[in-house]
């Protein structure tokens, strides 16, 4: 019983990696861009619901409502700006670029509010409160959300680049942006709309694990940037899908892990994420890049 | 070319001379930079020469330390211990490899970071070398404080020496022809019989030796070992910012990027977190719109090499400036 608990949560938290996953898969599917700065961004998501709920009151369940537009802007603006100029200079100059906003982010941090942790929604009931399944299986409402809201999210991603029409043309950028600039597409624009999706689910990332614990400047990369490259990774380069088996896997072996022993908790999910490079590196969905 | 080697023997004779010209404390500051311009060297084989852009360099640094730990541990000077813990980061440096060569570059980059986080967590698993919390460095306590202030300072000298004279080396060598060769066209490259793998390692040992000798550096510079700051991804940060903001691709580079680097962390070391947010942003500006570094700029104005990995071409009849497409480098030779 102790490990089907333990499978139940690793499934449930496995949830909130797949919804860190989902903006870094996103932005390499449609512009190659492996964003080093996507846990940092993720962080700044967090802060930002906490000063969006700090100054307007509203409930934290509702604060993605202003949060997500500002991140999606950021993105857009980010994406239009840096990050396409050091596309144009290639894949060296993104990765360096990507790394120094991190760095830039993480110090900025530190410096300007400070090393503390912080989180969203303390005393909030639903968040805090959990209903029982059996005599052993404890299921709190909020992971049950956020496992709700990442299914939701990557699926309805999944089902808006293959079948609409926007969708399709992401797609056909993705695949070959001169052919698309060709029919008419600016693809720079559609790259800007790709990155505001991406930093869109990047703030639900952010108020999902503020929510669910601790996030401080270095969380995003200790935490995020890590475990969201570990899904990613695990289910399969450049498929949603995938990002979500990958995300539910690394949170299952986890939660095994940590029933071992319990300072192995994030060792146990490197492990796997080692054993899949080893033995399956092409992830384990092999199906074809969607995005 | 031989006035190069004069030149550079005697900045080697007067920074060896340091100790007993300047105070301790200018020494110590010296050893920092010693242990930055190492990275540098190591990163700018890595990035600039192999396009492996590692973010893991910190499993070496880490790694590097520990050696040098156990290694006191069982009684060995830490002294002796720094060249075993170099090459023990070396042979490190293989399965390390086989584990991340088969992605390219921003998976690369993104899966050396796990891996170092992966290292950190095995070696806090042990706790007869201090577990999570890390312990001082056994083996020096019994030293003249002066005489190990001067010791540190000249095994930080000789390692970065080794260092720029490994990067010279390999640049000038086979496997310095074999990388330019991947760079400008690795497919060409490949089907000209070119084991690009088999360089790619190669660049991957050297750089993991190097890191691991200043890891084993700053264990020693500290006289302890603190698992998450020698395991710390700002090793990487201050090593990748060093080569961008020098001059990425060129030997001069990191060392002209760890001056600037040393300048700005010596000057704004009171503000915390400062001088990181302001390298973080000049490096991106650098990476954007000075893509050869302050070294291509010095480069493009003075036509200065110091040291020479390559040949002047020079298109008939013209002067100064080679022409389009000739590879720029050195002095006529």
């Amino acid at each position: 019983m102790v490990w089907v608990n333990d499978i139940i949560q690793g499934i449930l938290t496995g949830g909130l990696y797949a919804l860190f996953a989902c903006g870094l898969s996103l932005m390499f599917g449609v512009m190659k861009v492996v964003n080093l700065a996507h846990g940092d961004l993720a962080v700044i998501g967090g802060y930002v619901a906490l000063g969006v709920i700090t100054v307007t009151h509203v409930p934290v369940l509702w604060s993605f409502v202003v949060v997500v537009p500002i991140m999606a802007a950021l993105g857009y603006a980010l994406q239009r700006t840096v990050i396409q100029a050091a596309l144009d200079r290639g894949a060296l100059t993104t990765l360096i670029v990507t790394f120094g906003l991190s760095v830039v982010i993480e110090a900025g941090l530190l410096q300007f509010i400070n090393a503390n942790s912080h989180s969203l929604g303390v005393g909030n009931a639903i968040i805090t409160s959990s209903f029982s399944v059996g005599s052993q299986i404890q299921i709190a409402y909020l992971l049950l959300l956020i496992f709700v809201v990442a299914v939701v999210v990557l699926l309805g991603l999944q089902y808006f680049l293959s079948s609409s029409s926007y969708g399709r043309m992401i797609r056909a950028v993705a695949d070959d942006r001169e052919a698309a600039q060709l029919s008419g597409v600016d693809y720079r624009h559609v790259f800007g709309v790709a990155a505001a999706i991406a930093f869109g689910t990047v703030a639900l990332a952010g108020i999902g694990y503020g929510m669910y614990s601790q996030f401080a400047p270095t969380t995003g990369t200790d935490t995020i940037l890590l475990f969201a490259f570990a899904a990613v990774v695990i289910g399969g380069l450049g498929s949603l899908w995938g990002t979500l088996l990958g995300g539910v896997v690394l949170g299952v072996a986890q939660q095994i892990g940590a029933q071992i022993n319990i300072s192995d908790e994030v060792l146990a999910g490197y492990v796997v994420f080692l054993a899949v490079l080893i033995l399956r590196p092409q992830g384990l969905t092999t199906r074809k890049a969607q995005s | 070319m031989a006035w190069t080697g004069i030149g550079a023997l005697v900045v080697v004779v007067v920074l060896a001379l340091f100790p007993y010209l300047v105070y301790a404390g200018t020494t110590t500051i010296m050893v920092q930079g010693f242990i930055v311009l190492t990275l540098a060297c190591m990163w700018n084989l890595l990035a600039g020469y192999a396009g492996l852009v590692s973010v893991g360099q910190q499993a070496f640094v880490g790694l590097g330390a520990y050696f040098v730990l156990i290694l006191a541990l069982h009684g060995t000077s830490p002294f002796a211990a720094l060249p075993v813990a170099a090459i023990g980061c070396g042979v490190a440096a293989l399965p390390l490899w086989w584990l991340v060569s088969r992605l390219r570059s921003g998976y690369f980059a993104i899966a050396t970071w796990v891996l170092a986080a992966t290292v950190l967590l095995i070696i806090e698993k042990f706790s007869s070398i201090g577990g999570g919390t890390g312990m001082p460095l056994p083996g020096l306590s019994g030293y003249d404080p002066t005489l190990l202030t001067a010791d540190t300072y000249w095994a930080g000298l000789a390692v970065t020496v080794i260092a720029l004279a490994t990067t010279y080396l390999v640049l000038r060598g086979r496997l310095g022809l074999v990388l330019t060769a991947i760079r400008d066209d690795e497919v060409a490259a490949r089907s000209s019989g070119v084991r690009v793998g088999l360089a790619r390692m190669g660049v991957f040992v050297i750089a993991g030796i190097g890191c691991g000798a200043a890891g084993a550096l700053l264990a020693i510079s500290q006289l302890q070992v603190q698992p998450t700051s020698v395991f710390s991804v700002q090793w990487t940060a201050e090593m990748a910012f060093a080569v961008i903001i020098g001059g990425i691709g060129t030997i001069e580079g990191p060392i002209l990027g760890t001056i600037v680097y040393m300048v700005l962390q010596q000057t704004l070391q009171s503000y915390n977190a400062w001088y990181l947010i302001i390298l973080g942003l000049v490096a991106i500006v650098i990476a954007l719109f000075a893509r050869r570094g302050l070294w291509g700029l010095v480069d493009d104005h003075l036509h200065i090499r110091l040291f020479p990995v390559g040949y002047w071409l020079w298109a008939p009849g013209s002067r100064g400036r080679p022409g389009l497409g000739l590879r720029r480098s050195g002095r006529p030779s």
